[in-house]
């Protein structure tokens, strides 16, 4: 039952985005798309005709369902309402990380598939972006890892309630951080732009049309959401279920709900008082970021906490 | 035949003297193999097997010719260098091995290929001279030549004896490996050769660079101090960032892939430290752990390396360049190539379920377990070789996007790239086996860490923790993988999207338009980001460490907006050429200039110097 936990962040994680969309609309005053507009765009996109650039090559065709897998297989490595003591063979955390680069890597491919600027400058800005993220996220899961004595998700789960040492609450800002960088939103990356010279994400999918396209953002709203459900799995995983009665699983349900919905208006917050940077600022930004992640590193192994 | 010694050696066949002749009283050539001599025969095998095939459908066609003897005395030496038992048939295959790569990398003839090979044959003997020194304190020290003569005396060693000698063969064998800052023949040498020496040279012959290293300081001295590991896993952590952010400036495909070999040498010296490291503290297990991580990137990096090196030739071979400017497209006109190259592309970056990513997941686990050992600087150090790790795999997936996407996905970027045909079958056969290594290297983690178990046993004196065929398990309970499921998973998944999109998506079809181009109705090749373009934002970001320059020249028609043609050229700073070794050549040269006044060709003043020196020597010799 545990491997099914999946489907949660697969069926939700478009509501996820809406929400997050409403909550932004409502602190700009607006009134906004209702939470399920989604849903109907994705089933739109699902029935539409593909236009597919001439120069395209497979790469371009088969990207949408390695990024879509990938994703999906990241996502069932998450533990989501209930974790299982034994854990299971593929929790592994830093697996989770490289698989998810395996879906970036095809979709800056599929970026660079259709030969022209704006794929190629999507690509290399999502790749520079990944690599100043990448060690930030790695040393703030090792603090985290460490202090569990596992990088089996579960078992980090499972150790501790929420945080309370300064070093995983130095390890979580870094992470938030990261997670804004890697899903694309303001301050790294405009998610609402089209054909600016801004774009990093949506340059990549540019070319992109009808259910590929489909395919492509639904696995941004599933990494969008299993990268909250890590934070909240590493760094306050209260209220997880440990057994497997109705009981436990209900409650683990709502709590988990609520976890989310108040990292959904995080971001709806930052995004809204935040402008974007510059490209060349992010430099700062993340360096910034990783400071804190060494920091909180160096913190466990001084003080032991 | 020998590849299924190697492989047997492996499975822990006990290994024995194979040769043994007395030239001279000095010199007798004495050759064994062990465990961890088996381990690299396999994979010299391996490589050589597949290099020599692609040979044969290379030189087929075409103009261009090989001195086989060379090629084949090069992979000859190897071997001998693996078996070798006693100091002077070390040596000896050593140089051989040195010498025929030298006459390989030479092999084009021009005036670049030369330099390349003048400074790899200056750089390869200092390192050797280090080494020398190195045998000359062992020899001295037991009065032996023989190997294992001389690791059952190296107990008794003084801890200022084992510590010189730890130095001496890190510079000597690190000169070899490539790593940084030892590295710059490699970048220059391993392009000039011939692909598929190339291929050998970055896939075997640094290797034997690390084989040298772990056969003194891992087999010979067995008492370590901690610090040796936190030099290799500083040492590594350096290699890999700066061999890989140079990589990703390059434009040209073999230059790129000779600067990621130095990247992974980092990588293979950051596990190396790790077992050092615990091998100091008495952490057998872990120690054995680590080396597993090391053993398997090694055999990883010479499948994959390999592979990219051949799929490199192959694109030189069709399109008649390697500037990356100048291709583009080649997915469509050489599917296979182009499928075997994505394959060494995904592996090397490291991504599951490929071998790369298997190997690289060992070594950032054993060096998260560094926090286990006693020193709080290795608490300190290894985790952060863990960052410094992530952040060269972030790094070198980004090198191969660019590499492979620019390459072989978009429009051609030149005539030749634009009638570039798929190569012959043979080349393409060579590189289909080389990628079905990866991946199975990648979902059979058990078999790999058997294979490589032999050599750990010889290294640790233990081997790594049970491993099921398609998973690997640390600790039992600190983690544990699974390729084989992630690559099913994986494919169910996408598989499942397949029919899904079948059954929601009404209208199938599908309309062929050209990519969108903002109306302008006339996109062609050059409005493609370019590979520069592609790496410019790291360009920028670690400016600090490129100290980049740029020069633009424009030419006027009419100033200033009727511009007839533009130049623009960007360079980086190679820092440790810069200010180290142009600093010591300008030296070299600076002094021979001088001494040169002495050498003035007349044969009267040289007999004046012999009657001068004679008279010298009679007055203070006598």
């Amino acid at each position: 039952m545990e491997h099914l936990q999946f489907i949660i962040i697969l069926l939700f994680s478009p509501l996820v985005q809406g929400l997050i969309k409403k909550l932004k609309a409502l602190i700009q005053g607006r009134k906004g798309p209702s939470v399920f507009q989604t849903y109907y765009d994705l089933l739109r996109l699902f029935k539409k005709e593909m236009v597919i650039s001439e120069t395209a090559s497979w790469i371009f065709r088969a990207s949408p369902y390695i990024v879509f897998g990938s994703v999906l297989c990241a996502a069932m490595i998450v533990p989501v309402i209930s974790v299982n003591s034994e854990g299971w063979i593929m929790s592994d955390v830093i697996a989770l990380i490289y698989i998810l680069a395996l879906g970036r890597f095809f979709m800056a491919l599929s970026g660079l598939d259709t030969g022209t600027a704006f794929g190629g400058e999507g690509s290399s800005r999502e790749m520079t972006v990944a690599i100043m993220v990448e060690p930030m996220i790695m040393l703030s899961i090792f603090t985290a890892a460490i202090a569990a004595g596992s990088t089996n998700l579960s078992r980090i789960a499972e150790t501790h309630a929420i945080v309370y040492s300064p070093s995983h609450i130095l390890a979580m800002s870094a992470f938030i951080v990261a997670i804004i960088a890697e899903t694309g939103r303001i301050p790294v990356d405009n998610p609402d732009t089209h054909l600016e010279l801004t774009m990093i994400h949506e340059g990549m999918l540019l070319e992109y049309s009808g259910r590929y396209l489909a395919l492509m953002e639904w696995a941004h709203y599933i990494k969008q959401m299993l990268l909250f459900t890590v934070a909240i799995n590493i760094f306050a995983p209260f209220g997880i279920a440990k057994t497997g009665s109705i009981t436990d699983i209900a409650m683990s349900m709502l709590i988990y709900a609520g976890k989310i919905i108040l990292f959904a208006a995080l971001m709806a917050v930052i995004e809204s008082s935040r402008a974007k940077l510059r490209f060349f600022q992010l430099s700062s930004l993340l360096g910034g970021a990783f400071i804190l992640s060494v920091l909180a590193f160096l913190l466990y192994i001084m003080m032991g906490k | 035949m020998l590849g299924i010694y190697g492989l047997l050696l492996c499975f822990g066949l006990p290994g024995g003297v194979i040769a043994q002749a007395e030239v001279l009283p000095f010199l007798t050539y004495s050759f064994s193999t062990d465990g961890l001599a088996g381990f690299f025969i396999m994979i010299i095998s391996v490589l050589s097997f597949c290099a020599s095939i692609y040979c044969a459908g290379y030189y087929n066609s075409g103009s261009e010719k090989m001195p086989f003897v060379l090629f084949n005395l090069f992979i000859l030496s190897m071997y001998a260098v693996a078996a070798a038992s006693n100091i002077p048939t070390f040596l000896i295959a050593w140089e051989t091995m040195s010498l025929s790569s030298y006459f390989l990398v030479t092999l084009r003839g021009d005036d670049s290929s030369a330099k390349a090979g003048l400074l790899y044959i200056v750089m390869t003997h200092i390192g050797t001279a280090f080494i020398i020194v190195m045998f000359l304190l062992l020899f001295e020290s037991t009065g032996s030549m023989e190997f294992n003569i001389i690791s059952s005396a190296a107990e008794t060693f003084s801890f200022s004896r084992v510590c010189t000698i730890f130095l001496l063969s890190l510079v000597g064998f690190g000169t070899k490996a490539g790593l940084i800052p030892l590295h710059i023949w490699l970048p220059k040498a391993h392009p000039a050769a011939p692909s598929a020496v190339s291929a050998l040279m970055s896939g075997v012959m640094i290797k034997m660079g690390i084989y040298g290293f772990i056969r003194i300081n891992f087999t010979m001295l067995i008492s370590p101090p901690d610090w040796f590991g936190i030099v290799l896993i500083v040492l590594g952590a350096v290699s890999c960032i700066f061999g890989v952010l140079y990589a990703y400036m390059e434009q040209d495909i073999k230059r790129l892939l000779a600067y990621s070999s130095i990247e992974n040498i980092g990588i293979i010296f950051l596990g190396l430290g790790v077992a050092m490291l615990f091998r100091s503290g008495g952490f057998y297990a872990l120690s054995a752990l680590a080396a597993t991580a090391a053993m398997y990137h090694i055999m990883n990096h010479a499948f994959f390396k390999g592979l990219l090196f051949l799929g490199s030739g192959a694109v030189l071979h069709s399109a008649h360049t390697v500037n990356m400017e100048r291709l583009g497209g080649l997915i469509k006109l050489m599917p296979w190539t182009a499928l075997f190259f994505l394959t060494g592309a995904v592996t090397i970056s490291a991504l599951p379920p490929f071998s790369g990513f298997v190997s690289e997941w060992m070594t950032f686990q054993s060096l998260l377990l560094g926090f286990n050992s006693q020193s709080m600087t290795a608490k300190i150090a290894a985790p952060l070789g863990g960052a410094a790790l992530a952040l060269t795999g972030a790094l070198s997936a980004a090198c191969f996007v660019k590499a492979f996407g620019i390459s072989f996905l978009g429009s051609p970027r030149s005539n030749e790239s634009a009638a570039a045909t798929e190569t012959h079958p043979l080349m393409l056969v060579s590189m289909g086996l080389l990628s079905i290594l990866c991946l199975a290297g990648g979902i059979l983690p058990g078999l790999a860490v058997n294979i490589v178990s032999g050599s750990v046993f010889m290294m640790t004196g233990t081997v790594a923790s049970p491993a099921g065929w398609h998973s690997l398990f640390i600790d039992r309970t600190f983690s544990s993988l699974s390729p084989s499921l992630i690559l099913l998973t994986v494919m169910v998944m996408a598989g499942a999207a397949f029919i899904f999109v079948l059954f929601v998506s009404k209208r199938r079809s599908v309309r062929k338009a050209c990519s969108w181009d903002c109306g302008i109705r006339s996109l062609d090749y050059r409005m493609q980001y370019s590979a520069a373009a592609f790496s410019k934002p790291i360009k920028l970001i670690f400016k600090r460490i490129y100290l980049p320059s740029r020069e633009v020249r424009i030419s006027y028609l009419l100033k200033p907006l009727f511009v007839r043609s533009m130049t623009y050229r960007g360079r980086i700073t190679q820092v440790v050429e810069k200010y180290v070794y142009d600093k010591i050549a300008a030296n070299i040269s600076r002094t021979a200039n001088r001494i040169k006044v002495l050498q003035s060709g007349n044969l009267n003043l040289y007999l004046g110097y012999i009657l001068l020196t004679l008279i010298f020597l009679l007055i203070f010799w006598t």
